[in-house]
């Protein structure tokens, strides 16, 4: 077996492109993800036009001035607005595809805030022709909307705060330029009891008096009340989130997980299938089996081969994505652990569909065709698709490695649970793989 | 080549030098499904002989090496050696293409367990005349230097009979007026030859016996002269070359 895999290494490096490929494919996905992980999402281009005057920028809420372009740094945040005068030059930007979308503040937007009767509108132009691209400019621009809209909503609910205040304590307006003392409920209980003493017990207008005050004293506590209503109007709906299963695992930390599974799939997949398939292509399998070596000697051999090969690669690459990205490098050992268990539950699964294929070519177009929709399944979430769709997709994903070597390197790298399972999950895996490459190398010849 | 008196005809299916065959075969049967390949069929081979299988498309020459190679089991029947007592070249070269020739012949010596795989190398390519292309990636090769080299990986475990599947097949005149030098000269040696082809001419110039296959079942063994005596004895002609009579022969048993 040992001269067979340095046959097989000497191969390897007889192939100078596929060796690059294998070297550098890692690194360039490792800097890429990386890069990706490290930049964040960059801000859609977005054409602005406040069409707002200057001079009307401005509310009045109860005495106190809110200018409503300061509201635009709240817009601004999710968005790199690109500044333009009108409506129309707005909305060419968008027809041009300088901009993802446009927003156009109309001019009376504060002639309607300021009213409260009608609620003022912003308009919002995007191209569909790509409808990935225009969902994200609508709901980035309506998130951001909404959050200018909870921002103007807690400022009124201050002013009607300050109101109801006045209303129930009493104190000085300032209204036009005009001074208004507010007499207020509490006073005018007060003023109420004095009147009360002058009248004599048993009066008719001293029970009047009584009612009088009686409402006074109730609207003013049922006032104190509306403070606690009033502030909860501007958030209405807090968030409080409850993890009740998976781990806290960070995107970035995660999305190193998905990269090094895809990567190692791959690499395994494609070698070991390359490699027994080229053993039959050389027409060489029947002169080894002949004696010389064992089938399940040979297939321990060609599994061997690419897992020490993919695990070589792929640890490269975590070196490499650790530049970029917070990895624990004292997990190291569980980092080892989960790649080899990914690599040899991928390699059997590639001997079985080398062994099945018997060409090289035919090996290495299954491998890819069966790759890419196992990834796309096993990183469906749930609560995605119906129950039941998603029961048959965890099916479908617990019978080939990519999802439990997902999880295996979620758990190595992130500490998301216990990497236990899904290494004896592998194992299994390994065992069935590599029974069904040693059944179907009974027709290998 | 060794004459040998007892190579004359002899009752289909009978071994032809018992006393000094170094390769026994008897009552081989092999079926994939319900379909017969080889039906008991047996054969032999003398040390220093050299036999041929002719037969039709699908008459099981292939069947019938593979399972003298140790290859494929048979359903009935034993073969007298073992897999790495038979040295076995199959039709298509089995070498790897980007090794060189000494790389092969080193790692196949050393799969071998050849006590000393460097000598074994160097005779090997003393063998094949490949000294001066040792350093050659064997995609490199010819045709009929590849198959040069599959021979002699065939016969690095120093086995007394070589089989050899359509050795000449894709080769063109010159390259396999080499092959058949090489292998005269292991006959020369001592080595019992067994070789299948559709080359009739190749059987009659090169072989002491030709085996005649069709439809899994061994309709003559003897020497190819007197599958031309059988042929005009049973009034179908034969008066041409072997490729007359043999066409001939195969009519009258009905194929």
């Amino acid at each position: 077996m040992r001269w067979l895999l340095l046959k097989d290494l000497r191969l390897l490096r007889r192939s100078p492109q596929l060796v690059a490929l294998l070297v550098l494919y890692p690194i360039v996905i490792a800097v890429l993800i990386g890069f990706a992980l490290s930049r964040g999402p960059d801000k859609p281009q977005v054409a602005f036009a406040n069409l707002v005057p200057k001079s009307a920028s401005q509310l009045d809420l109860g005495g106190e001035k809110l200018d409503t372009s300061s509201q635009e740094d709240v817009l601004f945040r999710a968005i790199e607005p690109v500044m333009v005068k009108t409506r129309a030059q707005a909305i060419r930007k968008v027809e041009e595809g300088d901009v993802l979308g446009a927003i156009v503040i109309p001019q009376d937007t504060t002639q309607k805030l300021q009213s409260g009767i009608e609620p003022a509108t912003i308009e919002v132009f995007y191209n569909a022709e790509d409808p990935v691209k225009s969902r994200y400019v609508r709901d980035t621009i309506k998130s951001q909307v909404q959050d200018a809209n909870a921002a103007l909503t807690k400022r009124l609910a201050k002013v009607a705060l300050e109101f109801l205040d006045l209303l129930g304590t009493g104190g000085q307006y300032s209204f036009l330029g005009r001074e208004f003392d507010i007499l207020g409920l509490k006073r005018s209980e007060e003023i109420l009891k004095e009147a009360r003493r002058e009248l004599r017990p048993g009066s008719p207008a001293r029970a009047q008096i009584d009612q009088v005050v009686r409402f006074a004293r109730l609207a003013r506590s049922n006032l104190d009340l509306s403070d606690d209503v009033l502030s909860s109007v501007g958030t209405p709906l807090r968030v409080k989130q409850i993890r009740l299963d998976g781990g806290t695992t960070p995107l970035s930390s995660y999305s190193v997980a998905i990269a090094v599974s895809v990567s190692l799939m791959f690499i395994t997949l494609l070698l070991a299938a390359g490699a027994l398939a080229l053993e039959r292509e050389d027409n060489a399998f029947m002169r080894l089996v002949r004696g010389l070596v064992s089938r399940t000697a040979l297939l321990l051999e060609k599994a061997g081969l690419a897992a020490v090969c993919a695990v070589a690669v792929c640890l490269l690459m975590l070196a490499g994505l650790g530049l970029f990205v917070d990895l624990r490098w004292e997990r190291f050992p569980l980092w080892v652990a989960g790649v080899t268990g990914g690599a040899l539950a991928f390699a059997a699964m590639g001997l079985a569909i080398g062994a099945l294929t018997k060409e090289v070519r035919a090996a290495s177009l299954l491998c890819v065709m069966l790759s890419l929709p196992l990834t796309f399944l096993a990183l469906v979430p749930s609560g995605s698709v119906s129950p039941a769709v998603f029961d048959v997709i965890r099916a479908v994903s617990a019978i080939f490695p990519f999802k439990p070597t997902l999880d295996a390197l979620d758990a190595a790298l992130n500490d998301s649970g216990s990497i236990a399972g899904p290494l004896l999950h592998l194992s299994a895996l390994f065992c069935v793989f590599g029974a069904a490459s040693r059944l179907a190398l009974q027709r290998f010849a | 080549m060794p004459a040998d008196p007892t190579a004359a005809a002899r009752p289909q299916g009978a071994p032809a030098a018992e006393s000094a065959a170094v390769l026994e075969a008897e009552g081989l049967v092999k079926r994939y499904r319900d379909r017969e390949a080889l039906r008991d069929v047996s054969l032999s081979a003398a040390r220093g002989e050299i036999v041929a299988v002719i037969g039709p498309n699908g008459a099981g020459k292939t069947t019938l090496l593979t399972i003298l190679a140790g290859i494929l089991k048979p359903d009935a029947g034993r073969v007298s050696l073992g897999p790495r007592e038979v040295g076995w070249v199959p039709q298509q070269p089995a070498l790897y293409r980007k090794l060189t020739v000494a790389e092969n012949l080193r790692l196949f010596a050393r799969l071998e367990k050849a006590s000393d795989p460097e000598l074994e190398v160097k005779r090997m390519l003393e063998l094949t005349g490949l000294l001066d292309r040792s350093d050659d990636q064997v995609a490199e090769l010819s045709g009929g230097n590849r198959q040069r080299v599959n021979i002699a990986i065939g016969l690095l475990g120093h086995q007394r009979v070589l089989l050899l599947d359509e050795p000449s097949a894709s080769l063109d005149p010159r390259q396999r007026e080499r092959v058949w030098e090489f292998v005269l000269g292991l006959a020369e040696a001592g080595t019992a030859v067994v070789y299948s082809t559709h080359n009739i001419q190749e059987a009659e110039r090169y072989a002491r016996r030709v085996l005649v296959l069709a439809d899994g079942e061994l309709l003559f063994t003897g020497p190819a002269r007197e599958l031309k005596d059988v042929v005009q004895r049973g009034g179908g002609g034969g008066g041409g070359d072997l490729e007359e009579a043999f066409v001939a022969f195969l009519r009258t048993r009905g194929h």
